[in-house]
């Protein structure tokens, strides 16, 4: 399959909803705690079994991003965005199979492995190309993908509720309830298939034969401009594991909340006047989502404006501030506590979205998406270290027989510690040397003409 | 390029755009709404 190079008034706004209709139904991946209960009442599984095909998907994710990147570069967005369209509705069909015939491993082997990699390679499929299209907006432009995978866990959450409402919560409603969401998806993201587009005069679109003549629609979309950095080289460089240090510790900081947004809350103004109740405290996650997902597509348009590493000094300097006033001050003012971790999630959205932008500016655009693969690997590190750093703090206080706010006050702290380390790995960005620099071609050959003997 | 390639106008994409945000804006309308039903209990319950 050739990249798909875009014909003559190809509008470069038809990209983001192709890159959309990918991300949102990828990020039904974040609502799959609502198959636990019925998969744990059905097949008689435990909490952590039911678990597993989540974690084994999140860790695909990471692998096939990090492996695949290159292919993904070298076959274009529609080859990656075809991989993942039927890797993610193939996991779904083959966890159907899974729960009607009672056979956990399937669901396991299709939601986990098989959709896991569909995950992966969906994730990072529109990056590079969203970055040729809006070379004046790249922030604005992965914002607006990155956002979708935010978004897609709001669509799923209730939609997946509703269909076991209607289909049952056995094994047959479950198989059902897989059946629809496999082919639901397959249709959603085959307007991707369909639309997405390279533009004109790119590495992949150059390769196209006959591409057509797709006219400057986007004024210089699809020029590779300034510095090219293979994503072999750039892997080598500090500034790739600067950037991954800045990523693993702005993530890990926002899961720090997330992760226990409704027990925290609720431990935090038990011994007030206004205890937080149960119906309260799942508002707070939902608001917490939106700060998240505002942050994706906010936070780095805002990047555009002001910067990259200016945004990232925001994230995670004005982050670490925050988690101070919660640990100092949190349980004294609600709308204090709410305000901050609303700030935090936002910051950890817009860490998330800016980073793509961030990969260009250093790499350049030539394989931003293979490098940005490579960089996930950040996001798998941060969601073990994360939850690990909140729960097994909060359950040696609560051994020692703490309560409410203090459950937490150790785990801010070290976040606290762990943002000021990403704000100094922000710092150290520099240019990246020449020597990882890919050779531009006329400025190559324009060398070696000098160097030739006046005499040849 | 001929006279007649450059005379000839790119065709309006602008029903495409349209529906294309639609496919995509509708669903997350839908979970953006449902998210702020959820919100509201925040200050409610």
């Amino acid at each position: 399959m050739s990249p798909p190079v875009a014909p003559a008034g190809w509008s470069r706004w038809l990209v983001p909803p192709a890159a959309l209709s990918v991300h949102l139904s990828i990020g039904q991946a974040y609502a799959w705690s609502v198959f636990k209960p019925p998969l744990e009442s059905a097949l008689g599984l435990s909490g952590t079994q039911s678990a597993l095909p989540f974690q084994l998907a999140i860790v695909m994710l990471g692998l096939s991003a990090a492996f695949g990147g290159t292919l993904v570069e070298r076959r274009g967005p529609r080859w990656a965005m075809t991989v993942a369209l039927i890797c993610f509705s193939s996991g779904f069909l083959i966890s159907a199979l899974g729960a009607a015939s009672e056979q956990y491993w399937l669901i396991v082997l299709g939601y986990g492995f098989v959709g896991g990699i569909g995950l992966g390679i969906g994730y990072i499929s529109p990056v590079s190309t969203l970055i040729k299209w809006f070379p004046d907006r790249p922030g604005m432009a992965t914002g607006i993908a990155i956002m979708g995978f935010g978004g897609g866990a709001l669509i799923a959450s209730p939609w997946s509720a509703q269909m076991l409402e209607s289909f049952g919560t056995d094994s047959s409603g479950i198989a059902l309830a897989f059946l629809v969401h496999g082919l639901s998806y397959a249709v959603f993201m085959l307007l991707g298939v369909l639309l997405v587009r390279v533009p004109r005069g790119t590495g992949q679109g150059a390769a196209a034969p006959g591409g057509g003549g797709a006219p400057a629609v986007a004024g210089r979309a699809g020029a590779v401009e300034g510095v090219q950095v293979s994503a072999r080289s750039a892997v080598r460089t500090p500034q790739f594991w600067c950037l991954w240090v800045i990523l693993c510790m702005n993530v890990t900081a926002g899961i720090g909340i997330l992760e226990k947004a409704a027990p925290m809350i609720t431990d935090f103004f038990a011994d007030s006047s206004t205890p937080v109740s149960a119906t309260a405290a799942a508002g707070f996650v939902a608001l917490l989502s939106a700060a998240n997902m505002a942050g994706r597509i906010g936070w780095s348009s805002t990047s555009d404006l002001i910067g990259r590493k200016n945004v990232y000094r925001v994230y995670l300097g004005v982050g670490a501030l925050m988690y101070a006033l919660i640990a100092l001050l949190g349980d004294t003012s609600k709308p204090l506590f709410v305000g901050c971790a609303l700030v935090i999630l936002s910051f950890y959205g817009g860490g998330f979205a800016t980073i793509p932008a961030y990969l260009k500016d250093l790499f350049g655009s030539h394989q931003v998406g293979a490098v940005h693969g490579r960089l996930l690997t950040a996001w798998s590190t941060a969601g073990v270290l994360g939850p690990l750093i909140v729960n097994w703090i909060a359950d040696r206080q609560e051994e020692a027989g703490k309560h409410g706010s203090a459950l937490y006050s150790l785990s801010f702290f070290i976040m606290i510690g762990l943002l000021a380390i990403g704000f100094v790995a922000n710092e150290l960005v520099r240019p990246v040397h020449p020597r990882h620099h890919l050779p531009v071609p006329g400025k190559d050959a324009d060398v070696r003409q000098r160097q030739q003997p006046e005499s040849a | 390029m001929s006279d007649s390639d450059s005379s000839q106008s790119p065709p309006d994409r602008r029903g495409l755009i349209a529906f294309a945000w639609l496919w995509v804006g509708a669903p997350l309308a839908y979970g953006l709404y449902e998210l702020v039903q959820r919100a509201t209990q925040l200050f409610t319950g």
